[in-house]
């Protein structure tokens, strides 16, 4: 599904954010991420979803080799990775309906698969009755929920996820995870950055620690491993 | 392109204007003022070049005749300076009329100067008028109506007159006038381009996030590009629409209103009908270019991610 082999990746101004990381991430894997801030946890998610280029090695996404894709080939791989950020990423003068329905249109889908699917996955996430409402409008949950959705409405074989919950309190944070366990459980695979010990340590999922740009640690079942 | 997908990116281009209210306010307000300006220089431009024309479709040669010549002599000089290919129009004018014109136009100061000149005592000599197609060519035009004097035995001309020299200085002055207009309303446009596509590349800065949003969830640069084309076409119809109307109505009741009193100086304005179709889709034409020029040049630029 995920193979990194040797990735290095160094900006053009020389931090070198990956030193020769390889990994292999399955179909339907759940993926906790973690490490200090600035060890590569994040370049390590944008390389995944193809906004940064690998400097060395090879890295294949769903069959796809990364590094040589061309640039029109990039959104049709995009479509098949979901991506949530801490910040949600919503467009602010659409509504939750429209936010959501928008990564359909853009994939050209039909006009009653698309009201179909996005009143589904509205559902999904328990926000049908908010489908009106403008981002604004609604908790920083509900918007987290509506990028939920908007990730996985055209039906993605893995979702990324950049710190999802970490502008949410405790209990909205569970919320968001079941909702995330759920998804993972329907068959999708996930990877999550994050600095929430207490989610890694609960959950017990693969945990992949990054620092300095290396993999320190890959456990199947692992724990969260850092004071806070 | 399916059909479908087409319409969606005519609704998202024309919700995007009113979803950025106030920033689609200033791009077409940006493009009203500019193309307004442009407009009013053009009208200006227009009315000069009209005022030249008129200026110097009444320059003419006169050619004097020699006294006592024979009128088949007249005729056949009549015929030949008729024939040449710059001539428009040739009219006689007698020794009488001429006379007459002269009375008419000294006016009331010049009866005494005339009086006591009629038939048996008249000292002007028969001559022709002479109007040439190209009015710039009428040094050209004179010098071969006096070569055609000279080739007849007698010479039946007198003299030839243009008024040499004034009419050369007329076409400089001229010349000068319609191309300052010609400069000043070229440098109008450009200046209008690069204000209005700056006014457009903000508004699209502002949304840089939304087209990072939508290369996010997989769309095509072609997908992304469409709304922000029709966008900025339409901002820049309905801009320089706004202008048009403006520009034409006001030229319109000042046509109407100095009518009259420049009609008394022998002015005539370019008439709404002239102007009104060459102004309106020239800047209807340009509006629209550089809606669609400031539109697809600021969102390339956010593509690359």
């Amino acid at each position: 599904m995920i193979e990194m082999q040797d990735i290095w990746k160094t900006y053009a101004d020389g931090t070198h954010a990956l030193r020769g990381v390889s990994v292999l991430i399955d179909r339907n894997e759940f993926v906790y991420l973690v490490g200090p801030s600035g060890a590569g946890k994040s370049t390590f998610m944008k390389l995944i979803y193809r906004e940064e280029v690998p400097t060395k090695g090879q890295l294949s996404v769903n069959g796809f080799n990364i590094g040589k894709l061309k640039q029109r080939k990039i959104p049709y791989v995009r479509r098949n990775i979901g991506v949530i950020f801490q910040d949600y990423r919503l467009l602010p003068k659409l509504s939750a309906y429209e936010n959501i329905a928008f990564a359909m249109e853009v994939i050209e889908a039909p006009k009653r698969l698309i009201k179909k699917r996005t009143m589904e996955v509205l559902d999904l996430v328990g926000l049908k009755h908010k489908h009106a409402s403008l981002p604004a409008q609604l908790s920083g949950g509900e918007q987290q929920r509506i990028a939920i959705a908007r990730a996985i409405v055209n039906n993605p074989s893995v979702i990324v996820a950049d710190e999802p919950t970490g502008n949410l309190d405790p209990e909205t944070s569970w919320e968001i995870m079941n909702l995330l366990e759920e998804i993972n459980f329907r068959g999708t695979t996930i990877v999550m950055a994050t600095h929430n010990k207490e989610i890694v340590n609960t959950m017990r999922k693969r945990v992949i620690a990054i620092e300095d740009g290396l993999i320190a640690r890959d456990q199947a079942r692992g724990e969260y491993g850092y004071e806070i | 392109m399916k059909f479908s997908t087409l319409l969606r990116h005519i609704r998202e281009g024309a919700l995007n204007i009113v979803r950025n209210g106030w920033m689609s306010f200033a791009s077409i307000g940006s493009i009203v003022v500019s193309l307004s300006i442009l407009g009013v220089f053009l009208l200006l431009a227009l009315n000069v070049n009209k005022l030249t024309e008129q200026i110097e479709s009444q320059v003419q040669i006169r050619v004097f005749l020699q006294l006592n010549t024979e009128q088949q002599q007249i005729d056949e000089m009549h015929n030949v300076i008729g024939n040449m290919e710059d001539v428009s129009q040739v009219t006689f004018v007698s020794r009488e009329e001429g006379l007459e014109i002269l009375r008419e136009n000294l006016g009331e100061d010049g009866q005494d100067l005339l009086e006591g000149f009629d038939e048996t005592n008249n000292p002007l000599p028969d001559s022709f008028t002479v109007e040439v197609v190209n009015p710039e060519e009428i040094s050209f035009v004179a010098k071969k109506i006096k070569a055609a004097g000279e080739a007849a035995s007698p010479n039946p001309l007198m003299s030839v007159k243009y008024g040499q020299g004034t009419v050369e200085s007329l076409f400089k002055v001229t010349t000068a006038v319609r191309n300052i207009g010609l400069v000043l309303v070229l440098a109008l446009g450009v200046t209008a381009m690069f204000l209005i596509s700056n006014t457009i590349k903000m508004t699209i800065f502002a949304r840089r996030r939304e087209i990072s949003i939508m290369k996010l969830v997989g769309a095509t640069n072609h997908f992304i590009r469409w709304p922000f084309f029709i966008e900025g076409a339409l901002l820049g119809i309905i801009g320089s629409a706004v202008s048009v109307s403006i520009l034409l109505f006001g030229y319109g009741q000042l046509v109407q209103v100095s009518q009259l009193e420049l009609g008394l100086m022998m002015i005539q304005l370019v008439t709404l009908e002239e102007s009104g179709l060459l102004v309106g889709s020239l800047l209807l034409g340009l509006g629209t270019l550089i809606g669609i020029w400031g539109s697809t040049i600021s969102v390339r630029k956010y593509l690359k991610v």
